[in-house]
């Protein structure tokens, strides 16, 4: 139950991370200068080439190490990175790189006018940002966001190979001195499926309500 | 005449994308490549070389055979799905939310550890002549990537059936054609046609859950490049390296899958 917790705990920092990275990613990919934008393709297209295992193994190792040869040379002592951090932030920044893509589609499909009018009241940019470019994406944006948070919930189980606990590999370790393996991955299996179906309710009523004053989509059609 | 204009279309294209500040960027990766091959370490490179290519080759292996039995897998359960009655497609819907809503290394390891445990307990079982291979560790994995593959595909490949237009099969049916002709000659192609461009980004990240099946002890290129890392006490080296070859394969794969949707006929539907 801890390492539900855990797992819960990872998805929900590494989605906040990755909408952070992914709208960040977003506008410097639309409005960004040409070495902004060329440094931003270059991001999303590795990261979603690599298996996120690989990247997973990759960040986690070269992130903490990188960040303690910093210490020391500056002169603090060496910290240890809790598995927590490391691994939101990890996620994160695998989230980010799929988000940024989703967000970008999602400003793009604004109707140009929204935006035009806002700049014409005299809105600066970071109330432009907050009043009317968020808001108006959301409805485009959330059936991306959602798929990519079940997915976040499921890379956690990557983490477990890395030697973080969480779900994945609490039920490795119970399954393995209780030798009930298939129960408990069985067990770990209803989990996980409980906590994807949970969520598609919660995001079918957060889809309804970003899309409030807009003409549903049977209608529309 | 026409060859000059093709010989200046392409300048022009080439000058475009080759801004001053990309040749700037090209030469700092260049720089970063070269730094990277002069002072970290490759000489553990001659010696696991032929490993590495069997890695390769099993991967792509597994790849292939479990993408193509998984399509095969997931054209009846999206069929199932788009037009069965209620006691055909909601079993395939189950099967589809059970695969997507848990995580495939929980499912490779249930059915590995679970399963793997389970089967010794029978003499019948132990006695047949499948034992040899339940003993192994690759038809799991392969199962395993298979479901998964069937499980996300079966709901695209849904939404590829409901979307053939209703006049297309009704113009078949007054054809006289037969049930299974029309399946195989109308709705099947167009389904197909339709789902391919899904079918990429899929197969893409089936590509990526291959390196799963390591964790139940096939050895792929993964588990070769972990291999090395213990061996010979390296972080970066291998995983930099283990990162190119993947994104390499998606780079081919990617090339593959466009040259076959520029052949298909466009404006469909």
């Amino acid at each position: 139950m801890v390492g539900l917790l855990h797992s819960i705990e990872i998805a929900l920092g590494a989605t906040c991370l990755g909408l952070l990275i992914g709208t960040g990613g977003a506008y410097g990919k639309l409005y960004g200068g040409p070495v902004v934008r060329d440094l931003l393709a270059v991001y999303t297209t590795v990261v979603r080439a690599v298996p996120e295992l690989v990247l997973i193994l990759l960040l986690y190792y070269a992130g903490t190490d990188l960040i303690n040869q910093a210490l020391t040379a500056i002169g603090y002592q060496r910290i240890d990175i809790s598995g927590l951090a490391a691994g939101i932030a990890v996620l994160g920044f695998v989230q980010g790189a799929y988000s940024t893509e989703v967000i970008r589609g999602a400003i793009l499909a604004i109707p140009q006018g929204q935006i035009e009018a806002a700049r014409a009241y005299g809105m600066s940019p970071g109330l432009l940002l907050r009043r009317i470019t968020l808001p108006a994406m959301l409805p485009f944006a959330i059936p991306g966001l959602a798929n990519l948070w079940l997915i976040a919930t499921k890379d956690t189980a990557l983490l477990a190979v890395v030697g973080f606990y969480e779900l994945a590999l609490a039920t490795r370790q119970a399954a393995g001195v209780t030798k009930a393996y298939f129960t408990f991955f069985f067990a770990a299996g209803v989990l996980y499926l409980l906590l994807s179906l949970f969520s598609n309710l919660i995001i079918g009523r957060v889809e309804a309500w970003s899309r409030r004053g807009m003409p549903s989509l049977k209608e529309a059609r | 005449m026409a060859n000059e204009a093709a010989i200046i279309n392409v300048v022009a294209r080439t000058s475009l994308w080759l801004q001053p500040h990309r040749i700037l960027l090209i030469l700092i990766a260049l720089g970063l490549v070269l730094a990277a091959a002069f002072f970290m370490r490759w000489d553990w490179l001659p010696q696991y070389y032929e490993m590495g290519l069997i890695g390769i080759w099993r991967s792509l292996w597994i790849l292939a055979v479990t993408c193509i039995l998984g399509f095969l897998f997931a054209v009846p359960l999206g069929l199932a799905q788009a037009t069965g009655s209620f006691w055909f497609a909601a079993p395939a819907k189950a099967f589809c939310t059970i695969i997507r809503g848990t995580p495939l290394l929980i499912q490779l390891w249930l059915l590995y550890y679970g399963l793997g445990s389970l089967f010794p307990q029978y003499p019948w079982i132990r006695e047949s002549w499948m034992w040899p291979y339940l003993r192994q560790a690759w038809p799991y994995g392969v199962l395993a990537l298979t479901l998964s593959f069937a499980g996300y595909e079966g709901e695209v490949m849904r939404g590829a059936f409901a979307g053939v237009p209703k006049g297309q099969l009704e113009a078949a049916r007054a054809f006289g054609m037969s049930r299974w002709k029309i399946f195989r000659r109308i709705w099947l192609p167009q389904a197909f046609y339709r789902a391919l461009p899904t079918l990429t980004g899929e197969t893409v990240l089936q590509l990526k859950s291959t390196p799963l099946v390591a964790t139940i002890s096939v050895i792929d290129i993964f588990a070769v490049s972990s291999k090395v890392r213990q061996d010979t006490y390296l972080t970066y080296e291998p995983l930099l390296l283990l990162a190119l070859i993947y994104m390499t394969i998606t780079g081919i794969l990617v090339f593959a899958f466009s040259r076959i949707e520029a052949r298909i006929p466009n404006k469909i539907g």
